[in-house]
């Protein structure tokens, strides 16, 4: 059923923000693959008229009262920013200029 | 008198409240002894001695004024390095948390210090939680103290190891496939996964959000029993907290006491968590704490749950999936490490992959590529939809069981605590390791681990996995208490107290600690 591609761990990589090296995504391809054709059996029993579970406990719109309540204050907000600006979080440039 | 760290949380309260003890010398005695017996062990990532010892010292003075404190009051406490805590170092056991203070607690532990518990440092774990042998840590791996070659179970081995050694005698853990419960079965001690909602996570580093739950670490059942009061409830700021009443887990543990407290309880054995790839050592303790339940007057009947085959692999697609969208919020802008690529331009993508290839280990890549891939379109139906639709058949299985049994029970882990790096190399190896554990966390089902002996072929603990029907948590305690109590009277002991001997610099160290 899986045939994990070593493009294919590339691509994922990129969709999920994390940079491999060659090795990793030797490694991770062989794992994927071995990995997926384990848990792949979960459509053995997965039947069209059997519903799909997301929560263990039902619950629905869970809403508290709408009023202003403490919260951080700015200082705590930044505390652990690896970078900073004033009352603000600095971030890299957000648009490539090359 | 017996050393202030040998005691249960339940005796020391005793000796703190009519105060024969002080705070002061409890957590003294307890510092001590993680200063003579951790640099080998490693359960503990952070120790906040200065912090512990002023906590404890207003502690003394407000029961000197005449105060009324909670029992626990002065009891010291390890935790978990997965809850936020205001005043030390939270990481999760990851590199891309390293060093970051939270500004904030995690509820649970806004209560415990709210009781007056000791907060003693923050405990070693497998990185993000994920992983049943704490070797994932970004830290270095904790010792399990019956062997020190051994692994001490995951991701919660830090917080098991810390009280199974005596260094605290209570640890909070959180259970997101077994995380409280294999650890407690592999070191000799007791951890109870609550159900699903019925301990705040607010506070706490999200792992799987429909699986985590936060839960007690101690050495006996009626501890356990003493923090879960401490620390359960509703909570307004986690919207997934239940908002029932809940009994008294310390009432319904001392009921379990009482003569006759075993006479009638239906007992299921579940069929599918038995034989092939359990170890000897563990289906004999488990066999004969069978008879014992029988002898005590507990109806034992098989139970059939045949959908349990399928709970690791939809557990382990279900925990990557949640984990991918929970550990997106990693993205070196609001906290954690910032690491610049080594080359092309400085964005914040480029910085945040670069960020996240520095920051996170080996498993917690592969689990974030892998629910990458079940989310992704084309995969989503048949990876991550059917094992949704696993998850309701498993549930389906919980309800049939329940309905002809009180409680259930198993083999908490399938083997005794293996050798340092016999899993790593086959991540599969390490995952059906859990199969005794998830099916509880796919049906939000609580879940309980005590000791049920040593296994003859290698002197290791073997742990008892007793679950009940979601809310009947108090069933656990009671049930528990009563076998823990057959089992300490027949072997004449407690488990822990057959542990191996630390170091004698240790025995020096905790007598200078005790009264």
């Amino acid at each position: 059923m899986s045939e994990i591609t070593a493009e294919q761990v590339a691509h994922l990589a990129y969709l999920a923000r994390i940079d491999l090296s060659p090795l990793e995504i030797t490694d991770l391809t062989h794992d994927l693959g071995q990995i997926v054709d384990s848990i792949a059996k979960v459509s053995e029993v997965a039947t069209a008229d059997t519903p799909a579970t997301s929560h263990p406990m039902p619950l629905t719109n869970v809403f508290r009262e709408d009023v202003v309540v403490p919260s951080l204050t700015v200082e705590q907000a930044l505390s652990g920013a690896p970078d900073r600006a004033g009352d603000k979080f600095r971030v890299p440039a957000i648009l490539d200029e090359e | 008198m017996t050393y202030l760290t040998k005691l249960s949380a339940a005796a020391l309260s005793e000796l703190l409240v009519s105060k024969q003890v002080s705070a002061v010398e409890a957590t003294r005695a307890h510092l001590d002894h993680i200063a003579a017996v951790d640099t080998d062990l490693h359960a503990f990532l952070h120790v906040a001695a200065d912090a512990a010892l002023n906590t404890a010292a207003a502690i003394d003075a407000r029961r000197v004024a005449g105060e009324s404190l909670h029992p626990l009051a002065g009891v010291p406490i390890a935790i978990k390095d997965v809850l936020a805590t205001q005043d030390m170092p939270t990481t999760a056991g990851s590199k891309i948390l390293e060093g970051w203070v939270p500004p904030y607690d995690a509820t649970v532990v806004a209560r415990l210090r709210a009781a007056g518990l000791i907060p003693l440092g923050k405990t070693n774990m497998d990185e993000f939680a994920m992983g049943s042998s704490t070797e994932h840590s970004a830290y270095g791996v904790t010792r399990n103290p019956w062997d020190r070659d051994r692994i001490p179970g995951g991701s919660g081995g830090g917080s098991a190891a810390a009280v199974a050694s005596f260094q605290a005698p209570l640890a909070l853990g959180s259970d997101t496939g077994g995380s409280i419960r294999q650890p407690a079965a592999v070191t000799g001690s007791v951890g109870v996964k609550p159900t699903y909602g019925g301990v705040s996570r607010y506070g706490a580093i999200a792992l799987a959000s429909s699986l985590d739950q936060v839960g007690p670490v101690s050495r006996t059942v009626y501890d356990a029993a003493l923090l879960h009061d401490v620390i359960g409830g509703h909570d307004p700021l986690d919207s997934t907290s239940l908002t029932d009443s809940w009994p008294s887990m310390a009432a319904a543990a001392q009921a379990g006491l009482k003569d006759g407290a075993l006479k009638g309880v239906r007992v299921g054995v579940i069929k599918e968590l038995s034989g092939d790839g359990f170890q000897a050592g563990v289906t004999q303790r488990f066999t004969e704490t069978l008879a014992l339940l029988v002898a005590a007057g507990a109806e034992i009947t098989e139970v059939s749950a045949p959908n349990f085959e399928y709970a690791v692999a939809a557990y382990y697609l279900i925990l990557p999936a949640e984990a991918s969208s929970n550990l997106a919020r990693f993205d070196s802008v609001r906290f954690g490490i910032r690491v610049n690529p080594a080359s092309g331009s400085l964005t914040s993508e480029h910085v945040m992959s670069a960020t996240r290839e520095a920051g996170f280990g080996a498993e917690v890549k592969r689990r974030i590529i892998l629910g990458t891939y079940a989310l992704s379109a084309g995969y989503y139906d048949a990876y991550y939809g059917s094992a949704q639709k696993v998850r309701t058949l498993i549930q389906r299985d919980f309800a049939a069981a329940f309905s002809q049994v009180d409680v259930l029970v198993s083999p908490s882990a399938p083997t005794t605590a293996f050798k340092f790096g016999e899993k790593l190399a086959d991540p599969m190896a390490m995952y059906i390791n859990d199969v005794t554990t998830i099916p509880a966390n796919l049906a939000g089902v609580p879940g309980m681990s005590i000791p049920i002996g040593l296994a003859p072929e290698d002197g290791l603990p073997v742990g008892l996995q007793i679950m009940a029907p979601a809310k009947a948590d108090a069933r656990l305690y009671t049930v528990g208490a009563a076998i823990e109590q057959l089992l300490e009277a027949r072997w004449g002991h407690t488990m822990l107290s057959q542990a191996p001997a630390l170091t004698p610099t240790e025995m020096f160290a905790s007598e200078e600690g005790a009264v």
